[in-house]
C-alpha cells in the first residue's frame, strides 16, 4: 500500500490528487452552476505542499473577511472539506438564488442558511465523485458556516496538518474566476486517507 | 520610532522596548504573551497545538504549547530578562467552527487554552489576563513600552487586556 510522506512525494501522486481534484470540483460547478441556471467556469486544480506562513496566501492577506463553510468527512476516509468565498462572492449568490439584492456587510438568517444549503449541495457533488472513482464509502458532516479572518479560517485545516507535519497539502480549485461567483474547495483528507484513496485507485 | 514585529502561525519572537509584536488573525490557536515589565523585554508565540509528546513530527518547537513557552522563556531569558518577573497575557483558542463531531480536532481550542494555562502554571508565570475561547478569530498586538495586549477581531470593538 502507498504511504504518502507529505515532504517527499512524487509528481504521479500529485497529478492523481489533481485530478481527484478535478473531477470532484467539476461536478460540484455543474452542480451550482445547475442550480443558478448560469455558466460557471472552472480553473485547473492547484496541488500545492503550503508551510503554514502561506496558506492563506491563495486568499490573500491573514486579516481579509472570508466565509468559510466546513464539513466533516466520515465513512471509509476522515478529513474535512472546505469551501471558501469572498463576502461579496457570497451576496452575488445568495442574491441570485433569492432574487434578493443584500449589498450589505452582514448576511441574513436566511441567506446564511441559503450558504449551508450550497455548500451541502456542492461539497456532495464533489465527495460523491470522489466515492464513486475510489469505490469508497464517504459520508459529510453536517455543515458549518463561518465569517471571519482567513488566518482564523484557515487555521482550522492547518492544525489538522499541524499534527503529522509543517506543511499544509491542498487541493485547491478556483471556479469562475473574475466572475461575480468563485470561490475555492479546499479537500483536507487526514493522512491515513491518502493512502486509502490511492490503494483504492490502485496507485 | 516603534517596530512591528510579526509572528506567523506556529512560529515565536521576542523584542526589546519600544517594539511591538503582532500575530494576524488567531483561530484556534494560542497568542501567548510574556513580559518583564521592568526589562520591558516582551515575548510572544503562536501555538497550533497542545502537546508536542503526542506528536510523532515534533521538531518545529513554537508550534506546541509546551515546548513553545519554554522556549520563548529562554530566548527572552537570554536577551536580559528576569526569570521570576515574567507575566503572561493570552488571547485565541476559538472554536470556528460549530460542528458537532466526536473527534477532538474541533475541540483543539479548548485543548490549547488548557494545555497553555497548565504549562504556564507549571513554569510559575502569573497569568495577568486572557481574551480566550468562543467561536471568532482575533488579531493581537503586544506593546512592549506598555505591557499591553490590543485585541482586534471583525464586528467588534477593540479591547485591550
Amino acid at each position: 500500500m502507498a504511504r504518502i510522506d507529505l515532504d517527499s512525494m512524487d509528481s504521479t501522486y500529485m497529478d492523481v490528487l489533481r485530478e481527484i481534484g478535478n473531477i470532484g470540483s467539476g461536478n460540484a460547478t455543474t452542480a451550482l452552476a445547475q442550480l443558478l441556471n448560469r455558466k460557471i467556469d472552472m480553473s485547473v486544480p492547484h496541488v500545492a505542499l503550503l508551510g503554514f506562513d502561506r496558506i492563506t496566501e491563495l486568499i490573500g492577506s491573514e486579516e481579509d473577511l472570508i466565509l468559510g463553510i466546513l464539513f466533516g468527512i466520515e465513512g471509509d476516509i476522515s478529513g474535512m472539506m472546505m469551501f471558501l468565498m469572498k463576502p461579496e462572492s457570497a451576496h452575488n449568490l445568495t442574491n441570485a438564488l433569492l432574487c434578493t439584492d443584500n449589498q450589505s456587510a452582514e448576511f441574513t438568517e436566511m441567506e446564511l442558511s441559503a450558504i449551508n444549503e450550497i455548500g451541502n449541495i456542492i461539497s456532495g457533488a464533489y465527495l460523491n465523485s470522489l466515492a464513486m472513482l475510489t469505490n469508497l464509502k464517504i459520508i459529510t458532516t453536517v455543515p458549518s458556516t463561518t465569517i471571519d479572518m482567513a488566518g482564523a479560517i484557515l487555521s482550522v485545516p492547518a492544525i489538522e496538518f499541524g499534527k503529522i507535519g509543517d506543511k499544509v497539502l491542498m487541493i485547491e480549485t478556483q471556479m469562475g474566476e473574475g466572475e461575480a461567483i468563485n470561490g475555492y474547495f479546499l479537500l483536507i483528507p487526514e493522512l491515513d486517507s491518502y493512502d486509502k484513496i490511492l490503494a483504492a485507485l490502485h496507485m | 520610532m516603534s517596530e512591528m514585529i510579526k509572528v506567523g502561525m506556529a512560529d515565536l519572537k521576542i523584542c526589546k522596548y519600544p517594539d511591538k509584536l503582532t500575530t494576524l488573525g488567531l483561530g484556534s490557536c494560542v497568542g501567548i504573551a510574556l513580559y518583564d515589565s521592568t526589562t520591558k523585554i516582551s515575548g510572544l508565540a503562536h501555538i497550533m497545538l497542545p502537546d508536542s509528546t503526542q506528536i510523532r513530527n515534533n521538531t518545529n518547537i513554537a508550534k506546541f504549547a509546551d515546548t513553545g513557552i519554554v522556549e520563548l522563556i529562554r530566548q527572552m531569558v537570554a536577551a536580559g530578562a528576569a526569570r521570576n518577573r515574567l507575566t503572561a497575557k493570552i488571547a485565541g483558542g476559538a472554536q470556528m467552527f460549530a460542528i458537532k463531531d466526536n473527534s477532538d480536532f474541533m475541540r483543539v481550542g479548548e485543548r490549547n487554552v488548557e494545555a497553555v494555562k497548565a504549562v504556564l502554571a507549571k513554569e510559575n508565570i502569573r497569568i495577568l489576563a486572557q481574551d480566550t475561547g468562543l467561536n471568532y478569530g482575533r488579531t493581537v498586538e503586544f506593546d512592549s513600552a506598555t505591557g499591553e495586549y490590543l485585541i482586534k477581531s471583525v464586528g467588534k470593538p477593540v479591547k485591550v487586556i
